[in-house]
């Protein structure tokens, strides 16, 4: 019998790189970040805080325009999401599903809108909506934001409504479903996964889009991300910012503890027919 | 009583005529198998009757109304596809449930008629499965008690077995032909499986380049057919291409008395059909090349002069030797002209 030679295991040092590199950019801004929204004192060559507390947090939280803003983003982004939604999704089942003169033009005008240095895009839409009143109104921001979730919020689920089985649709047809209540009753729920990954990043990029709400919004409609860059301009107290971006991290951690409920239920597997 | 009739529908796809003129009227309570080569329009014609397809000219009617431009929700039609189509995000309950609650049936008459057809297709108790966690045959059950449920007066069924492993397919069309007959419905079953068309159907209809090259009885098909196409893709079959003259077909060295005109012709011969005799003198009019022995029986492949080959079944394959010259001597033939029945004997 011939001694089998013990595997000798290779280090995987791509995966530990990477992992470094992950932890260095994004973990180690972050506990900075975290370290210095609970530190009440911290002065220069220290490496740890003199001194921990909750001061800044006491005083950010009493502030009652770090509360409205923080409601209104939400409120914000929950709006936009609902009409982008409401908007984007039949027409993407339409760029999926149907034939009509100027489809592809139109399909990629979403690309070309996104490829372009915004800022331009948005200062002349600035000019039209002063003239139409909607300079720093709430349904202003909504509509210039409205504009930034269209791009995923039509090509995401266009990719997946196309991914759905033709013949389910046709299956539901014979059993006597017209043709709304197969888009809500089979290609929805079939294509749901991953437009739920559409939608989750639409209220996200809403939450944290600045420079549009900052432009039309400026200065009554105050979002965190205009209210967090405005603490900053005006008193140079890292802590502010600080607690600010914690704050701002909140709709994300949300989104993540969705997105493993979405992921853990199964219903992953089951939309991808696995 | 529901009866089926296409009249002259015709289907052009930019490139193709998938279905060019096709007529056929299906009786109350047949089985008709549509079968025919790939391409030969068999599941255009059927997404027409279902309503998946507009036809480009022709009628359909159902039991007399005109359906041609209906969709399909308003069809009495029941569809069951290849790719058993269920849907995934739903279990076996729900699937089938699902037409019955577009109809605002009562729960309980719901639960009712699930049962009833589970059992029906032999999956009782099969209700809280995800379809999923079914075998290919069970998901097919389910695809088919799902159009049963909701009683169309035809049932359409696209290749529903080709999937499936052969000894599956044979289980599934028994049981599919059980519960035809037990329903009493009308049905269009698609195939390219021609034992499965001889095994299920009242009348099969051949396809060929979207027109019908034959319909008829499944032994009228394989004993008479029509057309050498059908004669060539039903069953095992010699073709063999030659001139009459003097009432005496010819080619090669294979000569066979017939009584025709004169002109070049088409021998059709079942391999079953076609006798052999050791030759009596010299070449004789073929060659044996191969014995094959299937033990009940033995295939002999034959070579005539010119390298064509031909198949006889015999029934002892001891009797013979590769090389031996024979004579042929068929004991029933059908003889074409232009693609016509010239003879039959
Ligand atoms: N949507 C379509 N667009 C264009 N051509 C089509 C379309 N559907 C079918 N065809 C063409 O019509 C012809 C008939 O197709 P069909 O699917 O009816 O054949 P079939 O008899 O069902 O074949 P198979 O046995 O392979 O399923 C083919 O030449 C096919 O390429
Ligand atoms: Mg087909």
């Amino acid at each position: 019998m011939s001694k089998a030679l013990p595997l000798r295991r290779r280090t995987d040092w791509v995966g530990i790189l990477f992992a470094v590199a992950l932890t260095v950019v994004i973990l180690v801004p972050m506990l900075v970040v975290i370290t210095w929204s609970f530190a009440n004192v911290w002065r220069f060559p220290s490496v740890l805080p003199q001194q921990f507390g909750l001061k800044f947090w006491q005083m950010t939280l009493a502030r009652s325009d770090v509360w409205s803003a923080f409601g209104l983003s939400l409120t914000l982004s929950a709006v936009v999401t609902a009409i982008s939604a409401a908007i984007c999704l039949p027409a993407a089942y339409a760029f999926a599903r149907m034939e009509f003169p100027g489809r592809n033009v139109l399909f990629f005008s979403f690309l070309a809108g996104q490829a372009f240095p915004k800022f331009g895009l948005l200062v002349a839409i600035a000019a039209i909506f002063l003239q139409l009143n909607l300079i720093a109104t709430f349904w202003g921001v909504v509509l210039i934001q409205l504009v930034g979730t269209l791009l995923f919020m039509i090509w995401i689920p266009v990719a997946a409504f196309q991914a759905v089985d033709r013949r389910m649709e046709e299956a539901a047809r014979d059993a006597g479903a017209g043709p709304l209540r197969v888009f809500w009753s089979i290609t929805l729920p079939q294509a749901s996964p991953t437009i739920f990954s559409a939608i989750l990043l639409s209220f996200v990029g809403t939450f944290y889009e600045t420079e549009g709400a900052w432009l039309i919004g400026a200065p009554q409609i105050r979002t965190m991300p205009v209210l967090m860059i405005s603490f900053i301009n005006n008193q140079p107290v890292i802590q502010y910012g600080a607690v600010l971006s914690v704050l701002l991290w909140i709709p994300s951690l949300i989104a993540l503890v969705f997105t493993r409920r979405v992921v853990n239920s199964g219903s992953f597997a089951r939309g991808f027919g696995g | 009583m529901s009866k089926l009739t296409i009249a002259e529908v015709s289907k052009a796809f930019s490139t193709t005529r998938a279905v060019d003129s096709f007529s056929l009227e299906v009786a109350d309570g047949e089985l008709v198998c549509l079968l025919g080569p790939s391409g030969s329009g068999k599941s255009t014609l059927l997404r027409m009757i279902g309503g998946f397809e507009t036809p480009t000219s022709g009628e359909i009617r159902i039991d007399g109304e005109d359906v041609t431009r209906l969709p399909p929700e308003r069809r009495p039609t029941g569809m069951v596809f290849q790719s058993h189509a269920l849907w995934t995000h739903m279990n076996v309950f729900n699937n089938i449930a699902f037409g019955l609650k577009l109809r605002r049936l009562p729960a309980v008459e719901i639960r009712q008629k699930v049962e009833k057809v589970l059992d029906l297709v032999g999956l009782a108790g099969y209700g809280k499965r995800h379809v999923t966690q079914l075998s290919g045959g069970q998901q097919q059950r389910v695809a088919l008690a799902r159009s049963l449920v909701l009683e169309p007066k035809i049932l359409l069924l696209d290749e529903p077995f080709a999937s499936l492993d052969q000894h599956l397919r044979e289980r599934l069309r028994e049981e599919v032909r059980d519960i035809q007959q037990r329903l009493g419905i009308t049905t269009l079953f698609v195939t390219h499986g021609q034992d499965e068309a001889l095994a299920l159907a009242d009348r099969i209809v051949v396809m060929r380049d979207g027109k019908t090259e034959q319909a008829d009885r499944p032994e009228m098909v394989y004993r008479e057919p029509a057309t050498p196409f059908v004669a060539g893709f039903i069953g095992s079959m010699n073709l063999v291409s030659g001139q009459v003259a003097d009432g005496v077909f010819t080619h090669s060295a294979f000569r066979l008395q017939v009584s025709a005109s004169p002109g070049s012709a088409l021998l059709a011969v079942r391999p079953e059909a076609l006798d052999i005799a050791p030759a009596n003198a010299g070449q004789g009019m073929a060659a044996i090349h191969r014995v094959t022995d299937f033990g009940i029986n033995a295939v002999v492949d034959l070579s005539l002069p010119d390298g064509t080959r031909l198949k006889a079944n015999v029934p002892d394959a001891r009797a013979w030797q590769v090389g031996q010259p024979v004579d042929l001597v068929p004991r029933a033939f059908a003889l074409y002209r232009d693609d016509k029945i010239l003879l039959r004997s």
